[in-house]
């Protein structure tokens, strides 16, 4: 362990406790600036939807800003801003959270936000109808009306995977979202919003005591509700290569991702360190495998990428996922000797294994990535809230750069090794608008 | 539904931490700010070094070359290559970024707290001792030529150098992204010249914030940098002359499914008294997600998922912009609601209500966005940049604290009105032109 996870560990103690109705509270204090956060944590993402509901998670998201009991539309908005404070909401694989960081004053005021919606959200046909069309917008900007909108987050899980919950399109597709119904959304919120199945999860300038009054204030009257099972979402790993192609009429340059099945995130952890540390190893930064390879001596690539977890967080995800290496390269670069070049360095590894002083330098860039963003009150907070929901232990969080710290040479080459050649999933864009 | 009763009162504001800023000259004319703040172990590194084009002229090529620069300044020196300046700032956690804006070439990184004297040296090496070697530069202006070619295949970015262009004319603020084919025409020769006369200490400023401890870290400064030197002078942009609107522009995208709508215009410098005024005037129209713009055209009708208004500053120029990327089917009617709004917030006054909640929101996401250790190194070197002392935030802050709604109004009359803005919109101009027309005339040229 170095000094600094050490530190990081020692300086934010976790407290936790649950309420009658099922939810579970994490505080984790830290009085150094006068800011708080406060998160709530549903255990729904985009892999529980069902089918004919494609991107319902997110559009259900975007419910619970339209009101709730005590508070009309809009309201809940200028509430939070004008205390000073910053809102908003995601929508992952596995969960969805709600999260706003304000000035310490305005604790109480974001407790009562939270519980007002967790009981009841406004859910009318009007405000449904609206959001389709504001999602629709979300869509447009994000994917549909940029190049490499849908590459690879949306396009690679359809190859790589076999079932619903890791295929389907997480956005949603605009036949499902239209015939969303207000009946819909009220099955939705009652099947997967009980105080249960939420986190919540307060850092920042608290006093533990007083946090735990306010939060018993608020969150004890929230009926409890019967909370379903967590479905699986785990799936058999491939035995063969799976290849797509997909045209990009809006992108000037092709591109190409690889994904490959990695460990499990939760049931084998360490196993699953070494793959994280395996991305970084490959493509961060100009001394990375990938970087000097592709980019800088065959100068076969305009850009590379590697990391875990479909959307970049490999700690916010459970089984299945993936290890993605995303490379753009130019139009005179056959896309085959892209995809020969990284199976060799990362076969490389998995053959000679990786020296302890290039890990080592590869560890501290990574434990200084993780400690800048525990600099930030919310971003501490919702990876406490994340640890929490997804590991079922806030306090990991504040362990991983000390656990990073301590993944030897082996469980690299460990990782390397799982990346076979031959179960590797490969999605090829072509850019086939021309230049425009 | 019922009004909300229930909400709980705000308790008492808690004092925010003060700044403890050590500021510094060094001989050579390099700036130092340095600044301790509790937190994570690591500290924030930013080197600003003043990078304007001198002339409009000599904009296009300038820009192409900054852009090749920021790098292949990273390529290699006299003792590492490109992989040996990675790893030497990799171990303590670094990862040196170079960025160029049209004022300014950034280096910025973050570290480990106990790296500071290394990484310092690293930095040193690459300012004094780059080597731009000729081959290695030939495949970097490819990459950036590339990277350039995806860029202009953004609609966002389409927009956003078409009102640049629009708004800024014959200033080197037009040009906001280079030409491809200027680009791959850069040579190493000319990078190495453009760095020995503009990357220069004097007029530059260092920015450090984190856990350390202020008087070892102008120490270590001091030694690491002592022998950055350089004849000349820092060059800023020339003044930005105003240009009156001209006619909307349509920037044609045949078969989008989106138009993105932008407008642009004046707005005062940092060092106005007029700036607190209009912030607050352009948080209340389309600043935060509580403001009018979002509740029209978003909240209450549909059109658009992150319409936004915002005041930007250039170290010779400040902006008001309005974004709103809308569905291609109400681009008429959404560019009429942002247009209402403008010409709303110009003529009747703001209500006490929502001048409040503005001032709040301004007042508290500055306080979060300086709350970490690179939010606050970030905001204090943009401030350098504007000749500005990290002392300028309180005074802002107090600033804010007594606009009227009255100065508001007079405000937004002057710097929000629509008939001062330039527009802009990225569409399938067959299908948008004509609704377009219903607000003046219209011009369209190709993307």
């Amino acid at each position: 362990m170095t000094a600094t996870g050490a530190d990081l560990t020692l300086r934010h103690p976790v407290e936790r406790f649950r309420l009658e109705n099922g939810l579970r509270v994490v505080l984790a204090p830290d009085r150094s600036v006068p800011v708080v956060a406060v998160t709530v944590s549903y255990d729904v993402g985009m892999r529980n939807e069902p089918e004919g509901r494609t991107g319902f998670a997110h559009l259900f998201e975007h419910l619970m800003f339209q009101g709730s009991a005590n508070v009309p539309k809009m309201e809940h908005a200028r509430l939070v801003q004008a205390a000073g404070g910053t809102f908003n909401g995601s929508t992952h694989q596995d969960y969805t959270n709600y999260y706003e960081a304000l000035p310490a004053e305005a604790l109480e005021r974001a407790l009562f936000l939270e519980a007002d919606r967790m009981a009841a959200p406004a859910i009318t046909e009007e405000n449904l109808r609206n959001q389709i069309d504001v999602v629709k917008e979300e869509i447009r900007v994000n994917v549909l009306n940029r190049p490499y909108g849908a590459f690879p987050w949306l396009q690679l899980p359809q190859i790589a995977f076999d079932g619903f919950a890791n295929t389907h399109d997480g956005y949603g597709s605009f036949v499902d979202l239209e015939s969303s119904t207000v009946d819909d959304a009220a099955d939705f919120f009652h099947r997967h919003y009980a105080p249960g199945n939420a986190v919540l999860c307060l850092g920042g300038d608290l006093d533990v005591d007083e946090a735990e009054r306010l939060v018993r204030r608020w969150f004890d009257p929230v009926p409890a509700r019967e909370v379903p099972p967590t479905p699986p979402t785990g799936e058999p790993s491939p035995t063969s290569v799976r290849s797509g192609v997909v045209e990009d009429r809006l992108a000037p340059a092709p591109a190409v991702a690889l994904g490959w099945r990695v460990p499990d995130p939760v049931g084998d952890l360490d196993g699953y360190l070494g793959t994280v540390l395996l991305a970084e190893l490959l493509s961060e930064g100009d001394a990375s495998r990938l970087e000097r390879r592709l980019v800088h001596d065959d100068q076969l690539a305009i850009a590379q990428s590697s990391y875990v977890g479909l959307f970049g967080d490999p700690f916010d995800v459970r089984d299945a996922t993936l290890l993605t290496t995303q490379v753009h390269h130019p139009t005179s670069v056959p896309v085959e000797k892209v995809v020969a070049a990284v199976h060799e360095e990362v076969g490389r590894i998995a053959a000679e294994g990786v020296g302890p002083d290039e890990l080592a330098r590869v560890q501290a860039r990574t434990e200084a990535q993780l400690l800048r963003q525990a600099d930030s009150v919310l971003g501490r907070t919702l990876g406490f809230a994340t640890a929490e929901l997804v590991h079922g232990r806030a306090e990991l969080a504040g362990e991983l750069a000390a656990r990073l710290a301590a993944v030897r040479p082996e469980q690299v080459q460990v990782a390397a090794r799982g990346l076979d050649p031959g179960t590797v999933a490969v999605l090829e864009l072509r850019a086939t608008g021309g230049r425009r | 539904m019922s009004a909300p009763v229930l909400v709980p009162p705000l308790g008492e504001p808690r004092p925010q931490p003060e700044l403890a800023v050590t500021e510094e000259t060094l001989p050579s004319g390099l700036r130092l700010v340095v600044v301790p703040r509790p937190g994570v172990p690591l500290v924030e590194l930013r080197l600003r070094v003043p990078f304007a084009a001198p002339t409009a002229r000599a904009a296009g090529q300038h820009t192409a070359r900054a852009a090749v620069l920021s790098g292949a300044v990273l390529l290699g020196t006299g003792r590492h290559d490109a992989p040996g300046i990675a790893e030497a700032l990799q171990a303590h956690g670094g990862e040196l970024s170079v960025s160029t804006d049209p004022d300014r070439l950034l280096f910025a990184t973050t570290l480990l707290a106990d790296g500071l004297a290394p990484v310092l040296g690293v930095v040193a090496e690459v300012l004094t001792d780059a080597t731009y070697p000729a081959g290695q530069v030939e495949a970097e202006r490819a990459r950036v030529a590339e990277r350039i070619a995806i860029a202009r295949s953004q609609p966002g970015v389409i927009a956003r150098t078409a009102l640049a262009s629009r708004r800024y004319g014959a200033h080197p603020y037009a040009e906001q992204l280079p030409e491809v084919d200027t680009v791959a025409a850069v040579r190493s020769q000319a990078l190495r010249k453009l760095h020995r006369e503009r990357v220069l200490p004097a007029g530059s400023t260092l920015v450090l914030v984190g856990d350390l401890d202020p008087a070892a870290a102008v120490d270590a400064v001091g030694s690491a940098l002592g022998g950055w030197a350089g004849e000349g002078t820092a060059v800023a942009a020339p003044p930005v002359s105003l240009t009156a609107p001209g006619a909307l522009q349509v920037v044609d995208r045949p078969g989008a499914v989106q138009s993105n709508l932008r407008l642009g215009g004046p707005a005062p410098m940092r060092t106005d008294p007029d700036l607190p005024a209009v912030r607050l005037a352009n948080m209340v129209y389309g600043g935060y997600f509580s403001s009018r713009l979002v509740e029209n055209i978003r909240e209450r009708r549909g059109y658009s998922y992150s319409p936004r208004s915002s005041v930007d500053h250039l170290a010779a120029a400040s902006s008001f912009l309005v974004e709103a990327d809308v569905a291609t089917e109400v681009t008429g009617p959404a560019f009429l609601e942002a247009w209402y709004e403008l010409g709303r917030i110009a003529l009747a006054p703001v209500t006490a209500d929502e001048l409040d909640a503005a001032r709040r929101y301004v007042l508290g996401s500055m306080a979060l966005s300086t709350a970490t250790h690179a939010g606050l190194a970030s905001t204090l070197s943009a401030l350098a940049g504007s000749g500005l002392p990290p002392q300028w935030l309180a005074e802002h802050q107090q600033a804010l604290a007594r606009v009227t709604v009255e100065e508001v109004q007079d405000a937004a009359r002057r710097f929000l009105q629509p008939a001062g803005l330039t527009a802009v919109v990225v569409g399938d101009a067959d299908r948008v032109t004509e609704d377009l027309q219903t607000f003046g005339p219209v011009e369209v040229v190709r993307a």
